[in-house]
């Protein structure tokens, strides 16, 4: 407790020199009179001195940018997302209140430039209630304008984003025997093989030493040498005793010095690598979508923007992604990108076609425990009534263990039908394996956090 | 004319032979900002203009935003509203919505001057000329300041200030510490006495008083409130102790001494803003006075610089074209109108004195006898020193100048159908408008008119605040918001009365203190 207000005055006294002392560059005015100018670069230090500030207040106001963040999801494709750091919150949420007027009652304003007006003159009262009063009576900044518009970067955009979200399951390839391993550095050791030698930090070692063990003889062969001179200035004679002693002694401690190794083993200094198990950093996420005749294009772009979602989401965890579009009616094809969302069939529904795919891809390139395999679904779920249940038997026996999770979106807004209830067996028995209903636009992100949010208690 | 036209080439042939002249390119170097200075310095100096000694500082725009968003203190304590100033600016000025300010100064000694690093050399000279000596030497004169801000204390203040504030965040918590402060803000117009002088700020006061300070402001508060409430009626003759005994206007110094629930750390930050508060209420009323310095003497500094040659023709071209957008005012009829620009009316003003002292005509006789025909330096260093944007307008705005920006005043009355012109730039006019437009630079005027009326000692400890109703003009919305936070800082109910210019009640915002827990 004493020491607190010490330590105050000492962490001020500490900052105010430095404060002083920051002066980098200083260039004094060539006039001598007088007190100088300083000139000071400050350019180098003191970046970012409103970081603080500026975290405290995304941090206050962190209820409401989620919400501009949800709404900017809802409101717009969502394709703008990923680039979308312009947050919009109510100047009214961030306001910092302040006494002042309001218009009304009585206000007199002397205005410049004139160009008609005589004494007496009446004029109407503007539209808006404002008058002339209003501009002068909020003398503050803020205008008109309703929202406090702000950027925050990418990635905190996505933070807000996903915030509270998980991915499911994702442990399972980090823990297999299989996994690869990735060298780090770890310090530096005594031993290793030459490969590994750590030059800079062997000599440094060796330099020390030297210094250390010869510190004392070469100190006192400098003053030997320096004892020799004064004997040779005052002109003693070469076979003079001191002259002779001195000699000696000079060479015993050239010897001496000599024999302190350069480089000794104890100096090596071998760079330590370790090896570290690497969890699978890349991820697979298969989209399955229904063309059928059933499902428009409002269906299809609701089923485009849930992918999306889940896109960028699995972008957070995953340092490569790969796509994998598969498109069914009463046939599935793998389609690339642009074919998946942009055309469109005709005809019945046999979703089992999609699965089997699925189940063949997944097997073929993907294999073990390289791979993190995400499967989203969507459709309106009208299918042809037998096949659904070929459907949950595929799903199950082939599909489901291979897959870290199974999301599978029904954009309807009709009764649930045979596929959904044949889902519903799935989902009460497997854990990862989760299904949700869309009906509008809207639905996609609440569904979305549904899905993912993090689950606390479930091992 | 011919005269002017004389000059001219005087100053052509003569710039040729000036070995100190300043090249004409744009990129700044350390040795040419060296040279500028040096060059302003000695024509400011000739021209009698006493400053603190200077300190530019060279920053980037990302600092100068910074700067911006601790409304230009180089060091502050840290609160979300300065992270929202940032972020807003930050967003204006990517967007290219808005360039940003040439120049900071910081009232101080040494003064401060910031100069953006992307800056031409020709606007890093204005802004020598403009912030380290005009705005120093208003700093250094204008009796505002002298009185009210310490330039020597302010930054060593501010950094009392900003670990005070980082060690109650670490001894009470970042948000129990933000509480207090977002109260503080929102009544920090409130922070000052008007009327009194106040004591100067010492850092090596603040350092050993504090933790004195603390106890006795706390025993002096336990003092007030040792009179338990008595229950049932109390007989007595004498009418009871009013408190306080007249109402007071510093509303941050009143809850700072007698509000009854603070701990002593929370009245030291409501202290801190208070001296904060006002060590910036001489900028609010002095913004015309101040800025019209700054314009004049850059303005007339460099020309001087160019007549002896040391600055080229493109070089007064660029400069130019910035002074002319500095100083605009834009007509009421203008989509860019936005109020009564400060550097236009005030830059408009201190040439007119010169103009007076120089050239008077007939009617700068009449209406000007003591200055016209006086030596200007001395008329306008005497304008500088005594006067703020209110007393200055009153005493020194011209005829010539209120024809020059075709003042005219509208009143608005709530009560009539119709807006009436109640002056223009007439004989009949001239006087009426100047005191229009200087009150309207009247702090006073500006901001409602609120004091603390009265605390009630014997029951509920509420704390009643008046506002004496300023032309009729009703409170704005965020009132309430306001009340909130006295109500915070005061730890009781708190109410704001409404009084009518009879002095009737008109209205009463209430609002309930919110029980604190333990």
């Amino acid at each position: 407790m004493v020491s607190t207000r010490e330590k105050n005055l000492l962490t001020f006294i500490l900052e105010r020199t430095q404060h002083r002392q920051t002066t980098l560059r200083q260039f004094q005015a060539t006039n001598q009179e007088a007190i100088l100018a300083q000139l000071i670069d400050r350019r180098i230090q003191g970046k970012n001195k409103s970081a603080v500030n500026r975290e405290r207040f995304l941090r206050r106001y962190k209820n409401q940018i989620k919400e501009a963040v949800t709404r900017a999801v809802k409101g717009r494709s969502i394709t703008n997302v990923e680039g979308g750091e312009k947050i919009s919150i109510p100047v009214k949420d961030v306001n910092e209140p302040s006494f002042g007027h309001d218009y009304g009652g009585v206000w007199e304003t002397v205005r410049p430039g004139n160009k008609e007006y005589l004494k007496g003159d009446q004029v109407k009262r503007p539209k808006g209630g404002g008058g002339s009063g209003k501009g002068q009576a909020s003398n503050s900044e803020e205008t008109s304008e309703d929202e406090f518009v702000f950027e925050v970067s990418r990635e905190e955009f996505m933070n807000y984003f996903f915030e509270d979200l998980e991915l499911p399951n994702m442990v399972k390839t980090q823990l297999t025997a299989s996994t690869d391993f990735k060298q780090l550095r770890a310090g530096y050791k005594l031993s290793g093989t030459t490969a590994n030698l750590h030059i800079l930090r062997s000599l440094r070692g060796a330099l020390s030493r030297r210094i250390a063990v010869g510190g004392k003889s070469s100190r006192r062969l400098k003053q030997a040498m320096q004892e020799m001179q004064d004997l040779i200035n005052q002109d003693v004679d070469d076979n003079d005793e001191r002259v002779v002693a001195l000699r000696h002694e000079i060479n015993h401690l050239r010897t001496r010095l000599l024999a302190i190794p350069f480089l000794d083993t104890l100096d090596l200094r071998f760079s330590n690598r370790i090896k570290i198990p690497k969890p699978s950093t890349q991820a697979v996420m298969f989209c399955l979508l229904d063309v059928s005749g059933s499902m428009d294009e409002a269906k299809k772009d609701t089923a485009k923007r849930f992918f999306i979602l889940l896109y960028l989401f699995l972008t957070r965890s995953y340092e490569k992604i790969e796509l994998v579009f598969i498109r069914h009616h009463t046939t599935a094809i793998e389609v690339d990108e642009q074919e998946f969302f942009n055309s469109r069939e005709s005809g019945g529904t046999v979703v089992s076609s999609a699965i089997i795919l699925l189940n063949t891809i997944l097997r073929e390139r993907y294999p073990g425990s390289d791979w993190n395999a995400y499967v989203a679904q969507a459709s309106d779920g009208d299918n042809w009534d037998n096949d659904s249940i070929t459907c949950r038997q595929t799903l199950v026996e082939s599909v489901l263990p291979l897959v870290q999770y199974y999301a599978y979106v029904e954009i309807t807004d009709g009764e649930p039908q045979n596929l959904w209830r044949e889902y519903e067996k799935i989902a009460s028995e497997h854990g990862h394996f989760a299904m949700r209903k869309i009906e509008d636009p809207a639905d996609i992100y609440p569904v979305f956090r549904d899905l993912f949010k993090k689950q606390n208690a479930k091992l | 004319m011919t005269e002017k036209k004389s000059t001219k080439t005087k100053a052509a042939s003569k710039s040729k032979l000036n070995k100190n002249r300043l090249p004409e390119q744009s990129e700044w170097t350390f040795e040419l900002i060296e040279q500028a200075e040096t060059e302003i310095k000695r024509v400011a100096k000739n021209f009698g203009l006493d400053t603190y000694p200077n300190q530019l500082e060279v920053i980037t725009a990302e600092q100068m935003m910074d700067a911006y968003a601790s409304v230009g203190m180089p060091i502050s304590y840290y609160h979300w509203s300065f992270g929202k100033h940032f972020l807003g600016t930050e967003k204006s000025y990517k967007r290219g919505q808005m360039g940003l300010a040439y120049e900071i100064v910081i009232n101080s000694n040494p003064c401060i001057a910031y100069l953006m690093e992307e800056n031409s050399l020709t606007m890093q000279t204005l802004v020598i000329a403009h912030a380290a000596y005009g705005h120093n030497s208003f700093f250094k004169g204008n009796y505002l300041f002298r009185t009210w801000t310490d330039a020597d204390a302010i930054i060593d203040y501010m950094l009392f200030a900003k670990n005070f504030i980082a060690d109650c965040e670490q001894r009470h918590g970042i948000e129990a510490v933000e509480l207090v402060l977002d109260s503080c803000h929102a009544l920090q117009n409130y922070g000052v006495d008007r009327y009194k002088r106040p004591a100067k700020i010492s850092l090596a006061k603040e350092q050993l008083k504090q933790r004195e300070r603390e106890d006795y402001l706390q025993s002096q508060v336990n003092d007030l409130w040792r009179t338990v409430p008595r229950r049932g009626p109390v007989a007595s003759d004498e009418e009871p102790r009013r408190v306080p005994s007249e109402p007071q206007e510093n509303l941050l110094y009143f809850i700072e001494k007698y509000s009854p629930m603070l701990e002593p750390w929370q009245r030291e930050i409501v202290r801190v803003t208070r001296k904060i508060s006002q060590y910036f209420y001489p900028q609010r009323q002095t913004q015309v006075m101040n800025e019209g310095w700054a314009t004049f003497w850059h303005y007339t500094i460099l020309n001087q610089l160019y007549e002896e040659g040391i600055v080229g023709d493109g070089f007064m071209m660029e400069f130019l074209q910035s002074h002319t957008n500095v100083i605009y005012q834009p007509p009421i009829t203008s989509p860019h109108f936005n109020g009564i620009n400060p550097y236009a009316l005030g830059f408009g003003m201190m040439c007119d004195i010169r103009r007076i002292c120089e050239s008077p005509t007939e009617e700068d006789y009449h209406w000007f006898p003591e200055i016209a025909g006086q030596d200007w330096q001395k008329t306008l260093d005497f304008a500088m020193r005594n006067f703020k944007d209110e007393s200055f307008i009153l005493q020194y705005l011209s005829p010539k100048l209120i024809r020059d920006f075709h003042f005219f005043s509208v009143l608005d009355d709530d009560a009539q159908e119709t807006l009436e012109i109640s002056a223009i730039h007439d004989d009949d006019g001239y006087r009426y408008l100047r005191e229009r437009l200087a009150g309207q630079y009247n702090l006073g005027n500006r901001e409602p008119n609120i004091q603390v009326w009265s605390v009630d000692m014997h029951g509920n400890r509420s704390l009643t605040l008046r506002h004496v109703q300023f032309q009729r003009r009703p409170l704005n919305q965020q009132t309430e918001e306001v009340m909130r936070h006295v109500a915070r800082l005061w730890g009781f109910d708190v109410y704001l009365d409404t009084v009518d210019a009879a002095g009737n009640v008109t209205g009463r915002v209430e609002i309930k203190s919110e029980r604190r827990s333990g």
